[in-house]
């Protein structure tokens, strides 16, 4: 069962320089409990289509559904069932992280008793707990990013997305948060919609590759289908068959890990 | 549902204030200084209202505490959305109107603790004013507060950079302080001017307030800035929320 689906989901940003196709048409379905990943070079309007799934920004083209609602018609539908973690995160670094904790639950309009006691849940389940009252400021990076993910899960979205969640982390970091992403995947059946620009990440961690380029999907499939398809054999690296899809490489060397 | 979230969002800011108490106090240093300066000039001087200098002052002060205050209330949101809070927040179901009424609501109650603190001072200093028109000064100065903070909020997430807000913002209030008589009647300036001043919102509140600190409850002044205040509220407030809901293009 299709739990996101698009149908020429487009977005033109007008800016004083002229207007700019950001999204020119993304056509893609996802399914329930896959973890996606949506993998494209620097300005492919990676964060711009998360943004119009979320809800944060209206399209100006097409139409897409999460678990069923319309984004246009029934944007509190997709807010119940969506969670939303943005590249910089979205914490106040001066407030405590049971806080914003507490806070994010009454936004969603929990109790005051049953918010404290789902930041506790939350604390525990990305072991956070021994950090509930540190101010936010005062995290490691991977902490943070556990952080921004326990806000998002305060309502068990059935959709997780992930905005570049590892980029910046250290190794072991990274290693941690892709052992939460499966686990939030096996243990409750969240579907997780996660761009990236690591190559070994998305070929780690998703069960099916989107790749987008320019404002279009360029290519879509599982890893090894598409290093057989565009890379020649299975045992093409997913560089090689980024570079075959786009023409260019899909982050600049020096931040790119490839070991996995 | 809507005052569950702006009182929500509410708490969140007002302790956020509360954690930075300097800067609370810090507010109130500039039209202090002006009270303690300024005022002891105008002692003497012709004004050409009615009631002492101190009664002239002291609204023009208020008010010019909640223009400055207000207009650069904005500043807080580019800071904000920079963390990613604003699009957290927007993501969630909560009130789009709550998500700026419980911020202009926050700024509202420092500047009128602000201005509670500034009256204080000048009755130290001589000032002598009707409580019910010291009273009514207050709730002027809390609609101007909301109604250009929901207005800086709404400009701040449309430029969406320090660099050009801080311009923007001084080019509008510089300009507007001036020209709406705060510091000085402006009936004793040359008509071109008084005309002039006359397009600018705020004159309407400084001359109703200044009725106000001199007992005149029901003059022409006092009905038109009412109708300003309120006007002005309620359209900078629907700006605000249309802001809020549609942010990001
Ligand atoms: N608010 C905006 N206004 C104007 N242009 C934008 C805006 N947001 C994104 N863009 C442009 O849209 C394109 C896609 O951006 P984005 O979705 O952030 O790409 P990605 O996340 O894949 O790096 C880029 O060229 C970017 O400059
Ligand atoms: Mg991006």
């Amino acid at each position: 069962m299709a739990i996101i689906s698009t149908a020429g989901l487009a977005r033109t940003f007008q800016t004083k320089h002229g207007s700019v196709e950001a999204v020119r048409g993304i056509d893609l379905t996802v399914r329930q409990g896959e973890i996606l990943g949506f993998l494209g070079p620097n300005g492919a309007g990676k964060t711009t289509t998360l943004r119009m799934l979320t809800t944060l920004l209206k399209p100006t083209g097409g139409a897409a559904t999460v678990a069923g609602c319309d984004l246009v018609r029934d944007p509190a539908g997709v807010r119940r069932a969506c969670g939303y973690v943005a590249q910089s995160g979205g914490v106040d670094g001066q407030i405590g992280v049971r806080e914003e904790l507490v806070t994010q639950g009454r936004l969603y309009r929990l109790t005051k008793a049953r918010a404290q006691q789902r930041a506790e849940e939350l604390a525990a389940e990305l072991d956070l707990t021994g950090l509930l009252d540190r101010r936010t400021a005062a995290l490691s990076g991977g902490q943070r990013r556990r952080l921004d993910i326990a806000m998002a899960l305060t309502h068990r979205p059935q959709v997780l997305f992930l905005d570049e969640p590892t980029t910046g982390l250290d190794p072991g970091s990274r290693a941690d948060l892709w052992a939460l992403v499966r686990r939030l995947r096996d243990e409750h059946g969240t579907t997780v919609f996660l761009t990236t620009h690591y190559l070994d990440e998305a070929d780690a961690l998703s069960d099916r590759l989107v790749i987008v380029d320019r404002g279009v999907v360029a290519a879509e499939g599982t890893p090894t289908a598409l290093k057989l398809k565009y890379g020649g054999s299975v045992d093409a690296t997913l560089q090689d068959t980024f570079l075959a899809i786009t023409g260019r490489s899909a982050a600049p060397a020096d931040t790119a890990p490839v070991a996995v | 549902m809507l005052l569950h979230d702006t009182a929500l969002i509410y708490g969140r800011y007002a302790r956020q204030i509360l954690r930075s108490r300097f800067a609370l106090l810090f507010g109130v240093l500039m039209p202090l200084l002006y009270l303690l300066f300024f005022g002891p000039l105008l002692t003497d001087l012709p004004l050409g209202e009615e009631g002492s200098s101190w009664q002239v002052l002291v609204p023009g002060l208020l008010l010019q505490l909640g223009l400055f205050g207000a207009l650069f209330a904005g500043f807080m949101i580019i800071v904000e959305t920079g963390q990613g809070v604003v699009e957290r927040m927007r993501v969630t179901p909560v009130s789009r109107l709550a998500l700026l009424l419980g911020r202009v609501l926050r700024d509202a109650t420092v500047f009128v603790f602000q201005a509670v603190l500034l009256v204080l001072a000048a009755l130290v200093m001589g000032l002598r004013a009707p409580l019910a028109g010291i009273l009514i000064g207050f709730a002027f100065v809390a609609l101007l507060t909301v109604s250009l903070a929901s207005l800086s909020y709404a400009l701040a997430m449309k430029v969406r950079s320090p660099q050009e807000f801080g311009p923007l913002v001084n080019a509008v209030s510089m300009p507007s302080m001036l020209l709406s008589g705060l510091m000085l009647p402006m009936s004793l300036g040359p008509a071109w001017l008084d005309v002039l001043s006359h397009f600018v919102p705020f004159r309407y509140l400084v001359d109703a307030m200044r009725d106000a600190y001199t007992g005149h409850y029901t003059s022409v002044h006092m009905l038109y800035g009412v109708l300003v205040a309120v006007g002005m509220t309620a359209l900078s407030v629907t700006v605000g929320t249309r802001v809020f809901r549609t942010a990001g293009a």
